[in-house]
């Protein structure tokens, strides 16, 4: 199992967690078993074929576009986070 | 002078050889590199003008310093002082250590001066900046040479808000010669929650000009600039030329981008850092060196993922922790000391006391900072909305 950390913005489509345990060997895989329990983060990560230009996917601590992109690998206990921009710096 | 002391004298003048001014200054420009001055004065002499390229080690710690500042003992080693007695005295003193080749000058430095030759005068600070940042001169990665490059540079702050207000107070509290401050908002009472540089009486006070009470009132030192105005593309290139570091503490996308460009076209790192709710972030974009704000976000997100639109909250203590992480990265820069987050991202979670880190990457297709990169003509994504003033 990989765990998935989500941003705060996220949050929401996922019942508020902000770690979830998912199931797979490579990121689409670990993402299509994430959708499958919340369903809304689809819309908002990956509407189509494609992951969505504003948000950053990390395996580990690394941009999985300079890795495999969605064919990255994935290993249990590794950390796949999900990282959209934040505009706050809050006047 | 006793009996006593003139009998040292007479020794050291027996035992160490002499060389006048002009003999020294001639072999200065034969064979520079074979030899080494030092000066023995005391610092507030030194202080006053000393001869170039001479090293300053005073009577009072010479055998303590010496073997330290001169390593090489078969190397010439010409001593002087003010008048040509005391560099005698020394020079019998680094004879008994086993220097083997020691030169006093004769008429020390009164008759070098007297003679007209060039002399330099070492930038010193005030005794009041001496006690002031006293604990900056005691590190010594800081030192008086930290302090005075903190005092020569020039930081502009986008904002004089939640991330601006702790960073400003701290880059001035450390001395940096000279902040810019970017906003164009006045102080409102729900600002006080977390940005400290203002206060209950400045309500209705442009932020920029109560952010310049409050600094000078901690350290007067400080020039504050005061911009109040946004930044647009018809100032932003002009205003970021004048500044070395510029610390972003925005609140809205395309202030981001419109930054972003011009830190590329200008060549200024900036200082990133950004919160929401209990979470916060900071990174340095470094044109060139590293990734920039473009290769991490080519897009903004969408009005439901930009939390900037919502009516959003932040816990008034994160962005002091941020603000103060922005500062500390820029003082680094600044200083040239350890490894600036430059390729990285550091995140912080407040709530559950953790820091991570990502690692980010220079996007050689990066519309802005790439091979083909053309900065000045991207767009900025004004129809995302900002926070609510």
């Amino acid at each position: 199992m990989a765990n998935i950390r989500l941003a705060p913005v996220l949050r929401a489509s996922a019942g508020g967690a902000k770690q979830v345990s998912v199931e797979g060997s490579t990121l689409a895989a670990a993402l299509s078993d994430l959708y499958l329990r919340f369903p809304a983060l689809k819309e908002q990560i990956q509407p189509g074929e494609e992951l969505s230009r504003f948000i950053n996917v990390y395996v580990n601590d690394q941009d999985v576009r300079y890795l495999q992109g969605l064919e990255t690998g994935v290993q249990a206990g590794d950390t796949i986070t999900l990282l959209p921009a934040m505009a706050g710096g809050f006047d | 002078m006793g009996d006593a002391s003139r009998e040292i004298m007479r020794r050291a003048r027996q035992q160490v050889p002499e060389w006048s001014p002009g003999q020294v200054r001639e072999k200065l420009a034969d064979d520079g590199q074979d030899i080494v001055l030092v000066d023995v004065r005391e610092k507030l002499e030194w202080n006053e003008g000393h001869i170039p390229g001479a090293l300053h080690v005073p009577r009072g710690f010479l055998e303590l310093q010496i073997e330290e500042a001169v390593p090489d003992k078969s190397k010439t080693v010409v001593l002087y002082c003010a008048g040509g007695v005391r560099s005698l005295i020394a020079g019998s003193t680094l004879q008994q250590m086993g220097y083997d080749n020691v030169i006093s000058m004769s008429g020390g430095f009164g008759q070098w001066k007297n003679n007209g030759y060039g002399f330099v005068q070492p930038r010193v600070m005030t005794d009041a900046q001496a006690r002031r940042y006293s604990r900056h001169l005691l590190i010594p990665e800081v030192g008086e040479q930290g302090q005075f490059k903190l005092l020569d540079s020039r930081v502009l702050l986008i904002g004089a808000g939640g991330l601006g207000s702790p960073a400003a107070y701290y880059l001035a509290a450390a001395g940096v010669g000279t902040l810019g401050i970017i906003d164009a908002d006045v102080v409102d009472d729900s600002n006080l929650q977390r940005q400290i540089l203002h206060n209950t009486e400045r309500i209705g006070q442009y932020k920029a000009e109560s952010a310049r009470e409050t600094i000078k009132a901690l350290n007067p030192d400080v020039n504050v600039v005061t911009y109040l105005e946004r930044l647009d593309e018809t100032n932003v290139r002009r205003i970021i030329a004048d500044y070395d570091v510029i610390l972003d503490g925005t609140d809205n996308f395309p202030t981001r981008y419109l930054l972003n460009d011009a830190s590329i076209l200008e060549n200024k790192p900036v200082v990133h850092g950004s919160v929401f709710r209990f979470e916060g972030q900071v990174t340095v974009f470094k044109p060139y060196d590293g990734p920039c704000y473009r290769c991490l976000y080519p897009e903004p997100p969408p009005p439901a993922l930009a939390p900037s639109c919502a009516e959003a909250g932040v816990l008034g203590v994160l962005p002091g922790t941020i603000g103060l992480l922005q500062a500390t990265e820029t003082i680094k820069l600044l200083l040239k000391l350890g490894d600036p987050l430059v390729g990285r991202l550091m995140t912080y979670d407040a709530l559950a006391g953790e820091f991570n880190e990502l690692r980010l990457f220079r996007d050689p297709n990066c519309p802005a900072c790439g091979e083909h990169g053309h900065p000045e003509d991207l767009p900025t994504y004004a129809e995302v909305c900002a926070v609510p003033a």
